[in-house]
């Protein structure tokens, strides 16, 4: 056991230097790290517990997602059979399905087979599970029931999500904070994390509007206030003002021109009443639709509905050819600014609902990195000279082992560019109390076997290589739940998890070759006549 | 220098006659500590109750809390607590589910801050909404639950099933003390705490671990020790090591619950009371004589030949 040829124990002694090296860049300035090869780079990133920042779980609405699904199958239905020129009543949605009844026997066969066409496969072409995304059945009296299955949802909310990660994405970056993480969590959320954040208020506000812009026309047939009390005409409905007080006005149902053809837009002031103001610009299609529409109505109000509110209803004065044009309603300098953002980085396919949020200041996260620093260092300190007092040189043999295992912790946590939290700390200062363990049970063995009466060399062999069992064993069940704890835990959490896995494998590092080298060099040099513990 | 010697050498307690006693005194503890967990409950944080908590400091002198505490009731949130954290000017505010989903909570928090004003510095804000809430506390559970099945398997792998269910049992007393530590002082209840329950867990099998391989090796050493005093051999032999380790851990324990601050106190305070009064205690008392229960050890006088040398500790 104690002893080791010369290129194991370099081997050995390369391994720890070559760890603990990796730690550096954390001690380093940053400006001096960036001119390093980017292999050496990697640094333990602060958790948002210690840096500040916000957390936020959003997750898309599958309602609505369904919702939008089945109204737009229920206009595919429509189209399908108008264009197969078959009569039908009683277009509905249903539940999960849409329905609709053939009016006519003659063409029944033939419009459903028009309506089985509009079952997709599932997954793309190369797709073989077979699945897709209609179920078509038929009941008598030419009833044809469409129901959306189960995949087809899941399939969408999963689009769903990964356009708005990249819709998120371009909003979250135009507030200009360093590396914000955005991910898809589960099947239906989205997780963002923004770092050193002083308020997250803005950032929710822009995380939490659909902003769904559209350009239709107000039903000048009569006031909204008479609709609201008698009937609203089918193709319109009531909509209130975003500004206070709340307006309604009856508009139209059908859009004009939508979000989605706008090609840019930014905030500025209007030139005759300096109001902030956002300006926008159409695509080609759009800019063709803009005006037509604009030509047609001259004279009449539109509206320009965010998010099913009425920002503004201008009335169309002129034709507006070039394709660009302006939206003015009661804007902060902040909120148009915002509106630009929302609409250069689009809509959201379907609404996001936040339902989780941690936030920490700043100030508490450099609290906290202050606690965890004295914490660690009152904790290093007693444990260090209680092991001076119990085993003397022994004792600053397990010392220096314990040192180059926090070092390598710290080297590890940089090669994985883990994340250190303040319970990731206290996981720490826990391996200390416990590496010094692997210590104690080897020296404790080396005790008993001298007491059993061997010779100090045969008794530090027969303690290591007893000990080392038992180490192994002890540990790996400790790793075990650090393991549970990695899986199961978020945040905070997973970083303890994480220092007191990697503090299990560092210490089972140490014991079984850095310390046995130590003392076996120690052997070699003295040759002890008593084992001096 | 002469060195400290904490644990003397040669300790020959009987502790395996404990067990008369300490058998009953666990079985007492863990029926009050479970009906503790039914009768007066655990203190659930917003984690695993849903809710929200604010940290907020003022930025003038020590906080008004009855102040604010009028403030908020006029808002109509339901239960709202107010309790000072750490300094004179700071304040922890929790707010308790608000029905009506999960745009609901945010809605509170707005309200929240329109009625403290300005001149207030918000530390930390933290939001969970029903479904978060209801899926973390499933998780901690079967998280808690995984872990003590893989451990098993993990033990029964290595050493007898007997000493797999013997360390089971011994350390899932320790998780049940805990629990009932936690409902005796309210402490919150969240995923910190989950933390602690498997850290424990993994440290108090550690030292079961170090006992049982000692057992291990002397059942294989000495074929004709009755088991009693096998037992208690092992157990003395290894007790100046689970003393030397317990004051290191508790050591490094003790400095985070003096200086790691309110954020992880109540880690720190559970963690105290399970590895270092709890786990070192079953290691001893409970989990290395239930094996003389689980019928560690008899029929060993069939398979023996002779002892190879006596013990050297022991009655």
């Amino acid at each position: 056991m104690l002893y080791f040829t010369r290129w194991k124990a370099a081997a050995i002694l390369l391994t720890a230097i070559i760890v603990c090296l990796f730690a550096i860049p954390n001690f380093l300035p940053e400006k001096m790290v960036q001119s390093w090869p980017k292999w050496a780079q990697r640094h333990i990133v602060l958790g948002l517990d210690l840096q500040g920042g916000s957390h936020i779980l959003l997750e898309v609405d599958s309602n609505a997602v369904r919702k939008e699904k089945l109204e737009g199958l229920r206009d595919d239905v429509r189209r399908v059979l108008r264009d197969a020129r078959a009569g039908y009543t009683g277009l509905v949605v249903r539940g999960n399905s849409v329905e609709v009844r053939i009016r006519d026997n003659s063409n029944f066969d033939q419009a459903l087979a028009k309506l089985r066409e509009l079952s997709q496969p599932l997954g793309g072409i190369l797709s073989s599970t077979g699945q897709r995304s209609l179920d078509i059945t038929t009941e008598p009296g030419n009833l044809v029931r469409l129901t959306l299955t189960d995949p087809a949802i899941v399939e969408r909310v999963r689009q769903s999500v990964e356009q708005s990660i990249q819709i998120i994405e371009r909003r979250v970056n135009e507030l200009g904070t360093v590396e914000p993480l955005i991910q898809r969590q589960g099947v239906d959320r989205i997780l963002v994390q923004v770092p050193g954040l002083q308020d997250p208020t803005r950032l929710k506000e822009l995380l939490g509007k659909t902003a769904k812009l559209d350009f239709r026309m107000v039903d000048t047939a009569m006031p909204a206030e008479q609709a609201l009390q008698g009937r609203v005409p089918p193709d319109d409905e009531v909509l209130y003002s975003a500004s206070q007080p709340k307006t309604p006005y009856l508009i139209e149902k059908r859009v004009l021109v939508s979000g989605g053809d706008l090609t840019d837009a930014q905030p500025g002031f209007d030139q005759r009443t300096s109001e902030p103001i956002v300006s926008f610009r159409f695509n080609t299609s759009g800019a063709r639709k803009f005006a037509q529409v604009t030509q047609e109505n001259v004279g009449k109000p539109f509206a320009i509905v965010l998010d099913n509110e009425v920002i503004s209803a201008p009335v169309i004065r002129e034709p507006i050819l070039g394709g660009s044009g302006q939206i003015s309603g009661s804007f902060t300098v902040e909120s148009a600014n915002d509106l630009a953002i929302l609409l250069r980085a689009g809509a959201l396919p379907a609404p996001l609902t936040i339902i989780e949020e941690r936030t920490v200041g700043p100030g508490l996260g450099q609290d906290s990195i202050a606690k965890g620093k004295i914490s660690s260092y009152v904790g290093a300190v007693m444990v260090i000279v209680f092991m001076m007092i119990t085993y003397g040189l022994f004792g600053l043999f397990a010392n220096i082992a314990v040192a180059i295992n926090v070092a390598m912790i710290f080297g590890v946590l940089s090669l994985l560019n883990a994340t250190l939290t303040l319970p990731g700390i206290a996981g720490i200062v826990l391996t200390v109390g416990i590496a010094v363990d692997s210590n104690v049970l080897i020296y404790e063995r080396i005790r008993e076997e001298v007491r059993g009466g061997r010779t100090p060399i045969n008794a530090i062999d027969a303690g290591f290589s007893r000990a080392l069992a038992t180490i192994l064993d002890s540990n790996i069940t400790t790793f075990i739940a650090a393991a549970v704890l990695f899986y199961i835990g978020t945040g905070p959490v997973r970083g303890f998890a994480v220092t007191l896995g990697i503090g299990i494998i560092t210490t089972v590092f140490t014991a079984f070759t850095l310390t046995r080298l130590i003392v076996a060099y120690w052997v070699w040099w003295r040759r002890p006549q008593r084992v001096p513990i | 220098m002469r060195l400290l010697r904490i644990v003397p050498d040669d300790t020959k307690f009987d502790f395996m006659r404990f067990r008369r006693i300490s058998f009953p005194i666990s079985a007492i503890m863990s029926i009050l500590a479970i009906s503790l967990y039914f009768f007066h409950g655990l203190n659930f944080g917003i984690d695993f109750r849903g809710g929200t908590l604010l940290e907020v400091r003022t930025s003038s002198g020590a906080a008004d809390i009855s102040g604010m505490r009028t403030a908020l009731a006029a808002l109509n949130l339901g239960e709202v607590q107010l309790q000072q954290f750490g300094g004179p000017n700071e304040v922890l505010i929790r707010l308790a589910e608000q029905s009506g989903g999960e745009a609901a909570q945010q809605a509170a928090v707005s309200k929240v801050r329109n009625a403290l004003g300005s001149g207030i510095e918000y530390r930390r804000v933290e939001v969970v909404g029903p479904r978060v809430s209801g899926e973390l506390l499933s998780y901690g559970v079967i998280g808690l639950m995984l872990a003590i099945l893989a451990i098993l398997i993990y033990l029964w792998f290595r050493f007898e099933w007997q000493f797999a269910l013997g360390a089971m049992i011994a350390n899932v007393h320790d998780l049940v003390l805990t629990i009932g530590f936690m409902s005796v002082t309210q402490i919150d209840f969240d995923l910190t705490s989950i933390a602690a329950l498997l850290t424990i867990l993994g440290y108090s099998l550690n030292d079961t671990v170090v006992i049982y391989d000692r057992i291990r090796e002397m059942l294989r050493r000495y074929k004709k020790l009755p088991m009693p005093d096998l037992l208690n051999a092992s157990v003395n032999s290894t007790l100046s090591r689970s003393v030397i380790t317990h004051v290191t851990v508790s050591l490094a324990l003790l400095a985070l619950l003096l200086f790691g601050g309110q954020a992880i106190h109540s880690f720190t305070a559970t963690m105290m009371f399970g590895v270092v009064l709890v786990g070192t205690y079953t290691s001893v008392f409970i989990a290395a004589p239930i094996l003389i229960y689980l019928g560690v050890g008899t029929g060993r006088d069939a398979l023996s030949s002779a002892d190879r040398d006596k013990p050297t500790h022991g009655r």
